[in-house]
């Protein structure tokens, strides 16, 4: 396992560079000059573009400016936007508000998700399962704008159950957002976990189990369920890694400040820096999470070996 | 209608007195889209302490089914027992609830099944499945389960059971896997075991020690066997009684040795004919011809009428019942007295 987790981490390193150069050469595309954009109307000197785009190594190649970032990086050093602030303190102060709307998207994904797959699985066929079949259907038919602006305007403004936006009411405020961002999520996690609940209620473990005198209670929780989490359980790993990135929708409407909405704001300021410092981060988290759930397959299901 | 037919005969068989599993009339039929298949019609056999019956027949014959009805296991929907009776020691199991098939499966009846790869969980180790019987049924302590699991893996010759005890079902090999499911099974000491076709996925060599351990493990207890298959090798070696089973229904049944001497219904006989021997001086073998009815569209009167070489007009028409033969043995055939003479 040892040696796996050291080729893996290894393997990393060519996805890591491939991801961080597309990134790299994607913001430098972006039209426009941004140390123009920084000043917007105002007139500047010439002498000052020339020591910004110095300092930014913006007239060197992309090639040579992607190097001399990826040097900076492996020294811990994200770069500093335009206004000088470095890039690692921006993400220091929007992470935190990302990570908590995670954390809640995920629990409401676990929590419902899972419970609602599950009951679906054992009430096959019953009017519980055509609920949840109905429901998860709606939900994946449903762009997340749409199912955010809906909730905002009917639990926030109508109803005044939720805090519109803003964060001012520490984790109550993440509820609703949470909840939006984690719904596509949770129609998969309850589709997969029903699907996969039912093949393995219909497996021969399953009847050596009953065969066994054990329980009902036993037999779908101990054996029957054990085995249906596997692919769920992967799936939930791979998305932690995709709900701290992929909130930059959810973050607009509900106006959080956390890292999409510092993507989306800094894109459009052409804050190159600021975004691929982001992004960076971003990737890792991705590439760590799947790390992490691979490995967790092989405790999961004793069959997989690592070699 | 035969049914009381049926009654008849199995009261005129022996051992009535003290049955330990008796199913009488057994029916299971499975209501699917396509129509309704009727897996067993009325299955009726006995099975005594310290016995062996072996339960014949080709694949879709409803041996299987009928097995699983005594565990309890058939999902239903789309399966349901439709009529009939299974008494063990004289309790009826058909009207107990599911609590009290727990009490009766593993504990009394237990049963061990084909595939043993599939049929044993994939991620929890051999002994933890083991040891859970001990652990559920009698509320053993960790360590006591362990010990005692171990004793059980040593019980079925599994080497250095100790040292395995942490191993998964995918480590072992297929006989091995087998032994494990017969150590689980039998870790309560039932006094029934149902052995669904426990050696079929086997190499041949492998089959024969499955089937040693067996008959071996039953020589220390009084434990009851019944064992399902469609190996007529299998079972002249271990069995005391064969009950030949054919499109859901018992067709002839007896003591082994008499049946095999002189089966009493055509398809016993076709089934003999058509086992390879060495001493053989046929050419050929006489394989039955036809295929078995498919259980949704079973043919009027003796299903087996038209594959049968001695059917006649009235083999389509009226369903045979089981007709005593001698005591302790019965055919459905109209022909019977025919089949018996026709040979030795």
């Amino acid at each position: 396992m040892g040696r796996y987790t050291a080729r893996r981490l290894l393997q990393l390193m060519p996805v890591f560079i491939g991801t961080t150069f597309l990134i790299f050469a994607l913001v430098f595309a972006i039209p426009g000059d941004p140390i123009r954009a920084l000043a917007g109307d105002r007139p500047i000197s010439p002498s000052t573009v020339a020591t910004l785009r110095d300092e930014y190594n913006l007239d060197d190649p992309l090639v040579i400016q992607y190097a001399k970032y990826m040097v900076g990086l492996v020294q811990g050093d994200f770069g500093k936007d335009y206004n000088g602030r470095e890039v690692t303190d921006i993400m220091a102060q929007r992470f935190p508000v990302t990570i908590r709307l995670a954390v809640v998207a995920f629990l409401f994904e676990i929590a419902i998700g899972l419970v609602a797959g599950v009951v679906a699985a054992l009430r096959r066929r019953s009017y519980l399962d055509t609920l949840v079949l109905v429901t998860t259907t709606a939900i994946v038919s449903v762009p997340t704008f749409v199912l955010g602006f809906s909730l905002q305007l009917l639990l926030g403004v109508k109803l005044s159950w939720f805090p519109i936006a803003g964060i001012s009411q520490g984790w109550y405020s993440y509820l609703l957002p949470g909840f939006v961002l984690g719904a596509l999520s949770l129609a998969y996690v309850a589709r997969l976990t029903r699907t996969s609940l039912v093949e393995n209620l219909r497996s021969d473990y399953v009847r050596t189990a009953t065969a066994k005198g054990l329980s009902r209670r036993r037999v779908v929780g101990r054996h029957a369920l054990r085995n249906s989490l596997i692919p769920v359980v992967t799936y939930l790993g791979i998305d932690l890694g995709a709900l701290m990135g992929g909130a930059i929708v959810t973050e607009g409407i509900f106006n959080l400040p956390g890292i999409g909405q510092q993507v989306f704001l800094s894109v459009r300021a052409q804050e190159g820096p600021v975004v691929v410092g982001i992004v960076t981060a971003l990737v890792l988290v991705f590439i760590f999470a799947n790390l992490a759930v691979d490995l967790l397959y092989g405790v999961l299901d004793p069959r997989i070996r690592y070699e | 209608m035969p049914a009381t037919e049926v009654l008849t005969a199995t009261e005129a068989t022996p051992h009535r007195a003290d049955p330990l599993l008796e199913v009488e009339d057994l029916a299971v039929e499975f209501r699917t889209r396509d129509g309704v298949v009727r897996a067993v019609d009325g299955v009726s056999y006995h099975v005594d302490a310290g016995e062996t019956l072996a339960i014949l027949g080709e694949s879709g014959s409803g041996k299987s089914v009928g097995a699983q009805a005594v565990m309890g296991l058939i999902d239903s929907p789309p399966g349901y027992v439709t009529r009939g009776s299974i008494r063990y020691r004289g309790r009826e199991l058909l009207e107990l609830d599911e609590g009290g098939m727990q009490r009766i499966r593993g504990r009394h009846v237990a049963m061990v099944f084909q595939d043993a790869l599939s049929s044993l969980n994939p991620v929890f180790t051999v002994g933890d499945q083991i040891a859970e019987m001990y652990r559920v049924h009698e509320g053993a302590s960790r360590a006591e389960a362990r010990r005692r699991a171990v004793e059980m893996m040593d019980r079925v010759h599994i080497p250095a059971a100790e040292r395995r005890y942490g191993d998964y079902p995918h480590q072992f090999s297929g006989g091995m896997r087998q032994r494990i499911m017969i150590a689980m099974a039998l870790s309560l000491g039932p006094d029934v075991l149902i052995a669904d076709e426990p050696t079929t996925a086997l190499d041949v060599t492998v089959q024969a020690q499955i089937m040693d351990l067996l008959a071996e493990l039953q020589r220390d207890t009084t434990m009851a066997l019944v064992l399902i298959t469609h190996d007529l090798g299998v079972v002249a070696d271990v069995a005391d009684r064969i009950a030949v089973m054919y499109a859901g229904r018992v067709v002839e049944q007896g003591a082994v040795s008499a049946l095999y001497e002189r089966p009493a219904h055509p398809y016993t006989l076709g089934l003999i004919e058509s086992i390879p021997r060495m001493d053989d001086e046929r050419d050929e073998l006489v394989p039955i011809p036809g295929a078995p009815p498919s259980l949704m569209r079973i043919p009027p009167g003796c299903s087996f009428h038209p594959r049968c070489p001695m059917a006649q007009d009235v083999c389509a028409e009226d369903d045979p019942p089981l007709y005593a033969v001698q005591p302790g043995r019965e055919s459905a055939c109209h022909f019977w007295e025919e089949v018996l003479t026709s040979h030795g």
